[in-house]
């Protein structure tokens, strides 16, 4: 099917829905890169004013990737909740944006719209969206979920605690976590990226991390961010709470991840199987970003923004604990400059939460895109306006087995401050009988005698 | 007025004994919940040699003049991206050569044809690490090379290029292999990199699981003499099995940690 919009005496012609998409995203490079955004001002403008008039429910006819041809497409169609799309399916896309911004469109409202939109209607009308628009809706969201802790109230903020080293170097890593601790890290997960996807490796850290969790009492989870196939391989080897897996939206992506749906299903059940959290069982935490599907050279025509969207249908089958997109990380062919990278970050964020998940962004770019911690400290300040679930604690902002800048423990402290939120509840106790933050949020200066810094990493 | 405190406004952190434990940026104090202004202003000076690398240019009238020395003849050529902004928006532009480039490649008289590997130096994301390691780690090279009786093809120094660059060089060369020596992604601890890739049967068109890499050649990471020396190694092998990549495996071992 095609689409046109007249604009003066010129016509402009969109072939089918993916090319109307595509022309309709705010510019970045890696569609550039692709040779699928718009090639004027003006055609963007009449693909938005064009993507506009599309009706809701030609989304659930029209799949931008065939449904023989990949499984997403086939999980996005067969588990689309009619019921919940009702209230909606009247609606164009034009339309659901006034409606979203409306004062109709309640937290409540949302979480019961969510199972029914799919993730090409949560793009198309997030295209139409300014960034004020994609604060405002996400914020609007709630999307709380489980393990030892409690992550996504309003009012909160968590940080993933990363404590990665360059030779996973047990001590180094313990150095990471007792700073990122006396900081006020660690209620979304410690998580590390190993350098290696060696399973000897891969069960030591995992030790290391679960029983300093015990010998403190922390309320929290750990991950090592290994790939699914090493988590299953060592799931009854080892204290695994959290299985971690980077995801795509088309299949081809994933299938260049290594992964399809069965194997995380199966993952899934095995993390389920061990029982291990306390105040629910949201076991799984995904990472994902924007131009990973053009990278693996698996788009499928299809614009980077769109892919990112339907990677969240894959993650929603899974009811993870954590989402993050890892927004600046795969560099400046795909989003080039920190206007594409705040811009980018916004949109996986309000996009992610209409789907009903708990997303979270790694605000972050590598050395030669054109951004600063500057860029960072914007988008930082913006999502946490926009309630975003959690953010990054690197030491220093840097990286230093990743090669790459990030929030640090001081960035996450300072969102809290200047916005009043706070750590995840259970966790928050916990800061508060370690003397490391008093009641009002406020951090504790320490001193040598610390129990803390009386751990020693095997 | 209020009685404003200026004396240690600036909190440490009392575990600065961890630091012996990793290069991590920890126990770096706080004013308020802000990071104090001298690790800030040490992190904004990593940054700046990182971005400076990702601007630097390759030094080609001082790399022309320390390759001099060795005697080899030298090609100028330079990638289809016509600048560095277009460099790092269009990988694919950065993996071609331009027009020049291409007629440069088709005057080489016949006798620079055919040799067992092709040399090319490129800028990739950081021309700093090539003007500072390329000429005195092939001073290292070499000689290695020339005792194992492995011909040279003329030194491409190849400006706005990506790895697979070397592909469409070695290609018009008609090289056996090619030995690419490139700047590396600078991160905040090291902006000066060199990554080495080998490639046996160069195409264009060939994809990276047919490479392999030697990473981070530079005073604090892999030194000059033992590099050369597993270089060299990786390079013979890959003449004697007629491959590279993934099935070409490294069992180099490096004379100088051999214990007597």
């Amino acid at each position: 099917m095609s689409y046109q919009h007249t604009i003066h005496y010129k016509t402009y012609q969109f072939n089918d829905l993916r090319t109307l998409l595509a022309k309709a995203t705010p510019f970045r490079s890696g569609d550039a890169l692709a040779g699928l955004a718009a090639t004027t001002y003006e055609e963007r403008v009449a693909a938005q004013m064009t993507l506009a008039d599309v009706p809701l429910k030609t989304f659930l006819h029209d799949a931008i990737i065939p449904y023989e041809k990949d499984e997403i497409t086939r999980l996005i169609i067969d588990s689309h909740d009619g019921a919940a799309f009702a209230p909606v399916s009247h609606f164009t896309v034009g339309e659901l944006r006034d409606w979203l911004l409306s004062d109709a469109a309640d937290t409540v409202t949302l979480q019961q719209l969510s199972p029914g939109l799919t993730p090409e209607m949560v793009a198309a009308v997030s295209k139409l969206m300014r960034n004020q628009d994609l604060i405002s809706v996400a914020q609007k969201c709630e999307v709380v979920t489980r393990f030892r802790n409690t992550i996504g109230l309003k009012g909160h903020l968590s940080v993933r605690l990363q404590p990665n080293h360059n030779t996973d170097d047990p001590k180094g890593i313990a150095a990471s976590i007792i700073d990122g601790l006396l900081y006020g890290s660690g209620d979304a997960v410690i998580g590390i990226n190993p350098a290696t996807d060696s399973p000897q490796a891969v069960v030591q850290l995992l030790r290391m991390l679960d029983q300093l969790r015990e010998q403190f009492d922390i309320p929290t989870q750990s991950c090592i961010l290994c790939h699914v196939t090493t988590a299953l391989q060592i799931i009854h080897q080892a204290p695994v709470d959290l299985v971690f897996q980077s995801i795509g939206g088309t299949e081809k992506t994933n299938s260049s991840f290594g992964v399809q749906l069965k194997l995380l299903q199966e993952a899934h059940e095995a993390a389920l199987s061990l029982n291990r959290g306390t105040v629910g069982n949201n076991v799984m935490y995904f990472e994902t970003g924007q131009g990973s599907a053009l990278s693996a050279n698996a788009h499928e025509g299809v614009d980077q923004q769109t892919c990112e969207v339907r990677a969240y249908a894959v993650a929603r089958k899974f009811s993870p604990l954590l989402v993050n997109t890892v927004v600046g990380f795969i560099g400046p062919e795909y989003l080039f400059d920190g206007k594409q990278i705040i811009r980018a970050a916004l949109e996986d964020h309000c996009c992610g939460k209409l789907l009903g998940l708990p997303m979270g962004v790694d605000i972050c770019y590598t050395n030669h895109a054109e951004a600063d911690q500057d860029d960072m400290d914007n988008l930082l300040t913006l999502l946490g306006v926009a309630g975003c679930n959690f953010i990054m604690g690197v030491p220093g902002a840097d990286d230093i087995m990743l090669n790459y800048q990030s929030t640090s423990f001081h960035d996450a402290l300072y969102a809290r401050k200047v916005l009043g939120l706070k750590p995840a509840p259970e966790f928050d106790a916990w800061l508060q009988r370690q003397g490391i933050m008093d009641a009002r949020g406020q951090l504790q200066q320490v001193g040598k005698a610390h129990h803390l810094l009386s751990y020693q990493a095997g | 007025m209020s009685n404003i405190q200026h004396q240690h406004t600036v909190k440490e952190d009392p575990w600065s004994s961890l630091k012996a434990f990793t290069s991590a940026r920890i126990a770096l104090g706080r004013t308020g919940t802000a990071i104090p202004l001298k690790e800030v202003l040490a992190f904004k000076l990593a940054h700046a040699h990182a971005r400076d690398a990702v601007y630097s240019r390759l030094d080609n009238n001082l790399l022309l003049e320390e390759l001099h020395a060795s005697l080899l003849p030298v090609l100028l050529l330079h990638s289809s991206a016509a600048d560095r902004h277009e460099y790092l928006q269009r990988p694919d532009k950065g993996r071609r050569l331009d027009q020049e480039s291409i007629a440069t490649l088709q005057a080489q008289p016949d006798a620079f044809m055919h040799r067992d590997v092709a040399i090319i130096i490129a800028d990739g994301l950081s021309a700093t690490a090539i003007n500072i390691h390329a000429v005195p780690f092939l001073n290292h090279l070499l000689p290695l090379l020339k005792a194992a009786g492995i011909s040279v093809a003329p030194v491409c120094l190849a400006e706005q290029a990506r790895v697979a660059i070397g592909d469409e060089i070695g290609e018009r060369l008609q090289a056996k292999m090619t030995l690419m020596l490139i700047g590396e992604r600078p991160g905040l601890s090291a902006a000066d990199g060199m990554g080495a890739y080998i490639t046996f049967n160069p195409r264009t068109g060939n994809t990276d699981e047919g490479r392999n890499c030697v990473s981070n050649i530079r005073q604090d990471g892999l030194q000059y003499i033992p590099a050369a020396g597993k270089i060299c190694y990786l390079l013979q092998e890959s003449l004697r099995l007629q491959l590279s990549g993934v099935a070409l495996k490294d069992n180099y071992e490096d004379p100088s940690l051999l214990t007597a």
